[in-house]
């Protein structure tokens, strides 16, 4: 076994244990801990792309001195390792924009919590990405709940409280949805690691005996995964969540938790039911309607806002559709555009966050429009960001937002389902439309020139680049990696199609 | 006089103007001609100075946030309120109705031919005794062949104290109040010595303290192990806090104590199972001895494991009370 | 009558399991005091733990502990819901401890347990 493929093992092990070891550390060396360990996971998981892209295929480790059925194992492939890269790369640059504003918003007493809360975080995603076995998925499913709860309500004031009230109870439904679903798979077949539970599903159907439940338990499953990740009806506490909470911890939420579970969907998919069932259900008809849905409903509710952060939020919700119709097209190219739209999202919205941060603190902590008129030009960089983010949201070619529309568009129409081309492409143009009115208006607000006797009356700061040097590394990094993906995307759509192939 | 006429006069004509058809409007603004030219609309900002105003519009302003955020006399919300009973008492029959029938359509209970009862819960009871070393194959099971699981439940519990951590602890500063107001809010705290309480609690702790350790050490030989074991000391540590009250645990038990045991626990539980995957995996020998079946030292790694467990679950439970009860320690 | 399938009477501990999760799902999701939500939360996790121990149970067999030195497969239940429900077991404490320091917190501030109320009241503070 090659020294490369320990390294889903390592990564898992190191972020958990680097949380378990912030818990006696004070603050300092707790943050630098932190980094440290993000930059490492990175820096292995590229590796370990490298390695999977010469060698081709997936490995296996067992995790414990037994084999497949009777001990726990992970699996590694070239999407996984793709994955975990970007989760790394963005987990990082997240966390350094918001670095300077956490003093501000979180008590010092509480920092290293903090970090112990993020460091779990990284672990449990990691987790999610590379496990084979279904119970260990749950258990961190859980570990990432819980973690994404902390991180909204460390900044305590009443708003985020009851945002995480919220969020926990919804989550919680869909956990005990989760559990139930996988219960009940166990008692039908019998196993509990992907791959057994894979064969036998595969007799139940071909037989036909249990065949009832079977879809049952299917939908049960999906319907617990869509309320976790904000799925249109179940979307209520999103905006409270990410509008209110810190910086760093609004950033890593919408671009980072809920894409673990549909992660964790996908995985579902193909590798324990196997996606020819699926697509001969009705489940994916049924996510496809609701993601539509969310991609008019959440963009028309942003249009509606005058917070900027809250906008932000509900464009979260509509992104979210994008990616359930993807799956709901029902086709290998769906799923392709699917895959890419989480990497896009996550890139962009992140940047959307720490750009917006920037922009409200140069007009006296104020985040409704009229207050941010003329901010793009006391703040430059975050202006910038936050210009290139909205361009690649509504679709602008050369940057990233372009490539994913481009793909859904071809997917929807190269379908073999007709009825569906027509609804997914109407929408995808309005969607744009919609996503142009609200994201270009603010991009035109914060470039309208404010009267300067005005902005002296307020006492609006003017951003200095010497002192907030990280912040402006931050932005220019989370650009660079817009353009990379907007630019050459091919090599990146290439390695989504070769891991999807072997993913099953 | 001139002004004002002027001014009439524009009126006039831009009523005028607004009168004519609107196909007509757009077919001149699109050949070039502009309306008759009304005044320029300029944008300039309020500038209210005055005190009275300025008291006005802050009780205005009261008066329509109470008007718009009054719940009881909306009607839209009292209509909401209805819909949405009657609409969740019917999505929760829907779901109970597809259980039901998700249910029956299950492998009967009881039966042995389950798919449950294949090959992997044979081989769980025919080679756990050998495999794992313990007597107890649940035990055998969830520390040694799936411990990966039972990690991330310690996890779980760790990750559960740091939140409430965040929420419920209190960060005042040892030295900011005087002496006297820290004496009367610690005292606040302090449990009013009650005599039954207290003879019965110095009878039952001892007994409480030695079971827990019992159902620990015993973990791999009946039923038992860390998790039952460490909830019977923390309820142990409980008792004798609400007894004898925060001064006197402070005697052996903590803040550092806590974050210390907890610590060490942790990180011995990562250390040795990370060493036990990674030999696993990589095919070698993990070179612990299982020792014979039946003694207490015996089964490898898992006695260890379950000590660990044991006090993890123990520090938290302990833990929860105290800063519920207290915020701190 | 039609829809339920042959197994209706010989699984009915499980479907006292499948009620008790419906009412403790329904109790999550509609009521208003925050603390009966949680009691909910438990409810629908304890009908978890006896869908499970339900599951393993096999007749006339004995609990896992190998007694005697035998070793048979035919003498003892399913180990795997056992360890299943431990895991569940540790979740739902640390999940419910989570919920009931948040509530406390509220109460603190807010002096009510009715989650939309304190949401109405934030909303005329404006924060």
């Amino acid at each position: 076994m090659a020294f490369v493929q320990n390294v889903p093992f390592f990564s898992i092990i190191l972020s958990m244990f680097s949380g378990i070891v912030s818990s006696v550390l004070p603050e300092k060396q707790a943050k630098w801990l932190n980094t440290a360990v993000i930059t490492l996971v990175g820096a292995m998981s590229a590796w370990l792309l490298s390695y999977l892209l010469e060698v081709g295929g997936s490995f296996t480790f067992m995790m414990g001195h037994f084999p497949a059925p009777w001990g726990n194992e992970i699996r590694a492939g070239a999407l996984e390792a793709l994955m975990a890269l970007i989760f790394s790369i963005i987990m990082l640059l997240s966390l350094l924009g918001g670095r300077k504003k956490l003093k501000d918003e979180v008590e010092i007493t509480k920092h290293n919590i903090y970090y112990i809360l993020t460091d779990l975080l990284l672990s449990s995603l990691l987790a999610l990405i590379y496990t084979n076995d279904l119970f260990t998925a749950y258990v961190f499913v859980e570990i990432n709940t819980i973690s994404a709860c902390g991180l909204i309500m460390i900044r305590q004031n009443g708003r985020t409280i009851e945002a995480a009230v919220r969020y926990m109870i919804m989550s919680l439904l869909g956990s005990g949805l989760l559990l139930m679903g996988i219960c009940m798979l166990y008692d039908l077949t019998g196993h509990l690691l992907m791959s057994n539970i894979k064969e036998s599903v595969q007799q139940i159907m071909a037989e036909g005996s249990y065949r009832v439940p079977m879809l049952i338990t299917i939908g049960l499953i999906t319907v617990g995964l869509s309320i976790k990740s904000a799925l249109f009806p179940f979307h209520a506490w999103l905006p409270d969540a990410y509008g209110y909470s810190t910086v760093s911890s609004a950033a890593m939420l919408s671009s980072l938790v809920s894409k673990g579970y549909i992660f964790l969907l996908i995985k579902i998919f193909y590798r324990v039911i196997g996606i020819d069932i699926i697509r001969n259900s009705n489940i994916l008809n049924v996510l496809f309607v609701f993601g539509l849905c969310a991609m008019i409903f959440g963009s028309v509710s942003a249009i509606w806002e005058n917070d900027i952060r809250r906008m932000i939020s509900f464009s979260s919700v509509a992104q979210i559709g994008y990616i359930y119709m993807g799956f709901g097209l029902g086709t290998e190219a769906g799923m392709v555009a699917s895959v890419f739209h989480i990497l896009m999202h996550a890139a962009t919205k992140s940047m959307l966050f720490i750009s917006a941060i920037g922009l409200t603190d140069v007009s006296n902590g104020s985040r409704h429009f009229a207050e941010l008129t003329g901010s793009g030009y006391r703040n430059k960089i975050a202006g910038i960001g936050f210009t290139v983010g909205s361009l690649s949201m509504v679709g602008i070619p050369c940057f990233a937002g372009f490539v994913s529309k481009i793909l859904f568009a071809q997917a929807a129409v190269a379908n073999n389902a007709p009825v569906k081309i027509f609804p997914t492409v109407i929408v995808l143009a309005i969607s744009t439309i919609l996503n142009a009115v609200y994201f270009l208006k603010t991009v035109i607000r914060i470039y309208v020139p404010e009267d300067p006797a005005f902005e002296k009356q307020q006492g609006y700061l003017f951003f200095q680049i010497s002192r907030q040097k990280l912040y402006g590394l931050t932005i220019i990094c989370f650009i660079a990696l817009n353009l990379v993906l907007g630019m050459m995307s091919q090599p990146i759509v290439h390695i989504i199609e070769i891991g999807l192939q072997n993913f099953s | 006089m001139e002004k004002i006429r002027e001014e009439k006069d524009m009126n006039e004509s831009r009523q005028e103007e607004n009168k004519k058809p609107t196909v007509y409007r757009i077919w001149r603004a699109l050949k070039g001609q502009s309306e008759e030219k009304a005044e320029e609309l300029t944008l300039e900002r309020e500038q209210i100075l005055d005190e009275k105003v300025l008291e006005k519009h802050r009780l205005d302003h009261e008066k329509m946030l109470e008007k718009t955020y009054d719940i009881e006399h909306n009607p839209i919300y009292g209509f909401f309120r209805r819909f949405y009973k009657v609409a969740g008492v019917l999505c929760c029959l829907a779901l109970i109705i597809i259980l039901l029938v998700q249910v029956s359509y299950l492998p009967p209970v009881g039966s042995s031919s389950n798919p449950g009862s294949n090959e992997v819960a044979a081989k769980y009871i025919e080679d756990g005794l050998q495999d794992t070393g313990a007597v107890n194959i649940v035990t055998g099971m969830i520390l040694d062949y799936r411990a990966f699981d039972t990690f991330g439940e310690s996890n779980v519990l760790f990750i559960a104290t740091c939140t409430v951590l965040i929420l419920l602890r209190n960060d005042k500063k040892k030295g900011k109040d005087s002496a006297e107001a820290e004496e009367r809010r610690d005292s606040y705290y302090e449990p009013k010595n009650d005599v039954i309480l207290q003879t019965i609690t110095k009878v039952l702790v001892p007994i409480i303290f030695i079971f827990g350790i019992y159902v620990i050490l015993n973990g791999h030989l009946s039923p038992g192990g860390g998790f039952s074991g460490g909830a019977i000391i923390g309820a142990g540590l409980i008792l004798y806090l609400n007894a004898f009250g925060f001064q006197k645990i402070e005697r052996f038990f903590t803040e550092k104590t806590y974050k210390w045991v907890s610590f060490g626990s942790l990180t011995f539980y990562c250390l040795a199972k990370s060493y036990s995957f990674y030999t696993g995996a990589h095919h070698l020998e993990s070179g612990i001895p299982l020792g014979k079946a039946g003694a207490i030292i015996s089964s490898g790694l898992i006695l260890p494991l379950n000590i660990c467990v044991g006090l993890v679950v123990a520090c938290t439970m302990y833990a929860f009370f105290a800063l519920f009860r207290k915020g701190g320690f | 009558m039609l829809l339920f399938g042959a197994n209706f009477i010989s699984n009915i501990g499980e479907e006292v399991a499948m009620v008790l999760f419906g009412i403790g799902f329904a109790n999550l999701l509609f009521q208003k005091n925050l603390i009966k939500k949680i009691i909910g939360l438990n409810i629908m996790d304890s009908s978890v733990y006896l869908f499970l121990a339900e599951k393993g149970y096999i007749e006339g067999r004995l609990a896992p502990i190998v007694v005697n030195g035998i070793q048979d497969v035919n003498t003892y239940i399913n180990p795997i819901p056992s360890g299943l429900v431990l895991t569940g077991i540790v979740v739902s404490v640390s999940v419910t401890a989570l919920m009931l320091s948040l509530t406390v917190r509220l109460y603190r501030r807010y002096h009510t347990l009715d989650l939309d109320e304190i949401s109405a009241r934030l909303k005329k503070e404006g924060l």
